[in-house]
């Protein structure tokens, strides 16, 4: 909390609007990012961490809005109720984006080289020549072999490991101050996963941006990032970094979460779970949004919304004011596998 | 489970020599130009109660395995036994019997339950296309079914829609449980839920195994889940077994440089890999296109490679103890 951060985020709060009332997708989300750094945020199908980093970006569509009193700022710059233009120079210029899905992420009909240089093009004004000998040289910095010959393959031409590289390329082409990569190995088997993830940690690295990585894999998260954020229920339930999150969890979500990954180097007769699944965005549980899963679950959790404290190692969880409690519930946890 | 000779007895599932080979075809009259080799030549058994793993990359042929065992397509080439008896050769009525016996579960629980029945006609169906509902019990079944996949009474009445995605593999491993069967193939069943959820989903499998001795060939990517469930794992690689091998020493001791790669590739939560990173250069040229040579020969990190794994592919056969690997430098 010294310096102004590079991107900051403060109570943001999208709601999408439809006849049964807001669905309340993401709700008070605070964090900070600093230059250089990677900030992990992790979650499960519909906790909200999509949705998060699309507000940034302001890439929400209707019915979906950004709601009052919410703020991103990008060094000190709101960038909520800025206008649209700017929006635009934003975008791909000084945050980027790549997404899980790099079959559906590029357009079929422009060769990848084309698409890399329109983003060179539209930012920085460069001519046709520059922009194509940029695009080159993006699609060596992430690795494809013979740039010069594949900046004219259409993207049907490449793999999903190559389709993602270049993502990437067009991603960084602009140099951003930002990366958010939101999912980016999911849909990639997992050698070219492990590849990718190289490649991203090599290349911020050497360009020294800061990148948001969203998974809802606590591995791939803990290889890459530097702090970690877990969300849940459209709120972040603990902030950590990537060591303290798995050796000292404290959300009982987190908590859980870790006990239900099954492990590669171990074999136990049962896997841990959480019970219950996901609630949905439209009808948040009163009180705590875990309650109805939580192992550790009192009168408290039921009525009152805990709320997350500042600092680097927090969660929002009664048990951080009533930590004797923790030891009360462990053993209505259905396994008691020692880790 | 260890000799020989018990083993061949306790076989469920044999296969033996399996390929499918689908036709490329182009131009306008439609040409076969080529033939890409999905399963080229795989041999493995299937003991009775126990789970077998059948882990790769996608596009290595696992799910076609899947689908051919069940005869849901038809091979190139191979035999196929179950139970001792040759399933290509079965009739029509023969098939159905068979189906009431073999079943599968499918990846995706979205896309494979029919969203304009309700739960309780699914089973229904189930039940009545093999003559196997109660007369007038045929309420009860389904309530039974739901009851020991873990869902409640009132469910039957629900749309796929109206469920969770754990809830929803939970209807399509009733749907597969409703015949009793004997064997199931499983393709991915988890890899499509929450990590929360997917928990839920393996321990119901680990139960309805043991409840119903289940015979389980489970088809995956994800090799955390695999040592979980399986005893034994096949390891395949561009249409062909790499490596075989019972599920505590693949994990302990891979052989086959792709199975240590492909380890080697899965980050432990908790930070760091299990074992020393081997990073695979994916083969930009893809798969090689001659039918002679290691499948693995141009991505295979082996310092001491050479023109005998680029001319001939290495047979599957006994390397460490009653491990198997493919692979010329073992």
């Amino acid at each position: 909390m010294t310096a102004v951060p590079l991107l900051s985020v403060e109570n943001l709060r999208t709601y999408f609007h439809g006849a049964d009332g807001p669905v309340r997708a993401v709700d008070g989300v605070s964090f900070a990012l600093q230059p250089g750094e990677t900030l992990g945020i992790v979650g499960e199908s519909g906790c909200g961490k999509t949705v998060a980093c699309l507000s940034i970006l302001r890439l929400v569509d209707h019915p979906g809005h950004i709601e009052p009193n919410s703020s991103v700022r990008l060094r000190g710059r709101e960038l909520t109720d800025a206008a649209e233009a700017e929006m635009r120079e934003i975008r791909g210029n000084e945050i980027s984006m790549i997404f899980q899905e790099p079959m559906t992420s590029l357009n079929p009909v422009w060769t990848v080289g084309s698409q890399i240089a329109e983003a060179v093009r539209l930012h920085r004004g460069s001519s046709a020549a520059d922009a194509r000998a940029r695009a080159i040289e993006m699609l060596g910095l992430v690795g494809i072999p013979e740039p010069e010959r594949r900046v004219d393959d259409y993207p049907h031409e490449l793999s999903g490991g190559m389709r993602q590289r270049v993502m990437i390329g067009m991603a960084l082409a602009c140099d951003p101050a930002v990366l958010i990569a939101d999912e980016p190995t999911t849909a990639l088997d997992v050698t070219i996963q492990a590849e990718i993830l190289d490649l991203l940690a090599e290349l911020q690295k050497r360009l020294g941006m800061a990148m948001i990585f969203v998974s809802h894999d606590l591995g791939i998260v803990s290889e890459i990032a530097d702090r970690v954020i877990v969300m849940y229920g459209g709120q972040v339930v603990e902030s950590s970094t990537a060591r303290e999150i798995f050796d000292r969890p404290r959300h009982p979500y987190t908590e859980g979460m870790l006990r239900s990954i099954p492990v590669l180097t171990q074999k136990s007769q049962r896997l841990s779970v959480i019970p219950g699944s996901v609630p949905s965005p439209n009808r948040w549980p009163v009180g705590c949004r875990f309650h109805p899963r939580c192992p550790y679950v009192w009168e408290r959790c039921r009525s009152e919304a805990p709320s997350l404290p500042t600092g680097t190692l927090a969660a929002r969880c009664w048990l951080e004011k009533e930590p004797e409690r923790r030891l009360g519930g462990h053993s209505r946890t259905p396994s008691s596998e020692a880790r | 489970m260890t000799e020989g000779d018990v083993s061949a007895r306790n076989a469920l599932v044999e296969v033996e020599h399996l390929a499918k080979h689908f036709p490329v075809r182009r131009g306008v009259l439609n040409r076969t130009i080529d033939h890409v080799r999905a399963v080229d030549g795989v041999s493995f058994q299937l003991h009775r109660g126990e789970t077998l793993a059948l882990v790769g990359e996608s596009g290595c042929g696992k799910t076609t395995t899947g689908q051919l065992i069940l005869r849901l397509i038809e091979p190139t080439a191979g035999r196929l036994l179950f139970d001792g008896q040759d399933t290509l050769l079965l009739d029509r009525a023969g098939l159905r019997k068979f189906r009431r016996r073999a079943q599968i579960v499918f990846q995706d629980p979205y896309g494979s339950l029919n969203p304009r029945m309700t739960v309780r006609t699914m089973l229904r169906e189930v039940l009545s296309v093999h003559g196997i509902g109660r007369d007038n019990g045929v309420d009860d079944q389904v309530v039974e079914l739901l009851g020991a996949v873990g869902l409640q009474p009132d469910d039957a009445r629900k749309y796929p829609h109206e469920f969770s995605g754990g809830q929803r593999q939970r209807v399509g491993i009733a749907r597969a449980l409703a015949v009793q069967p004997d064997f199931i193939v499983a393709d991915e069943p988890v890899s499509a839920l929450d990590v929360s959820v997917q928990a839920q989903v393996l321990n119901l499998l680990a139960d309805l195994q043991k409840s119903f001795q289940l015979t389980y060939l489970f088809i995956t990517h994800d090799l955390s889940v695999v040592h979980h469930i399986a005893n034994r794992v096949a390891v395949m690689y561009l249409g062909k077994i790499v490596e075989l091998s019972d599920a505590d020493s693949l994990f302990r001791n891979p052989l086959h440089p792709y199975t240590r790669a492909l380890l080697s590739a899965v980050p432990l939560a908790g930070g760091g890999w299990a074992h020393e990173r081997i990073v695979l250069h994916s083969a930009a040229a893809g798969p090689p296109d001659s039918a002679t040579g290691c499948p693995f020969y141009s991505r295979c990190p082996h310092p001491e490679k050479d023109s005998r794994c680029r001319s001939s592919a290495p047979p599957l056969e006994p390397k460490d103890g009653d491990a198997l690997a493919a692979c010329h430098k073992l």
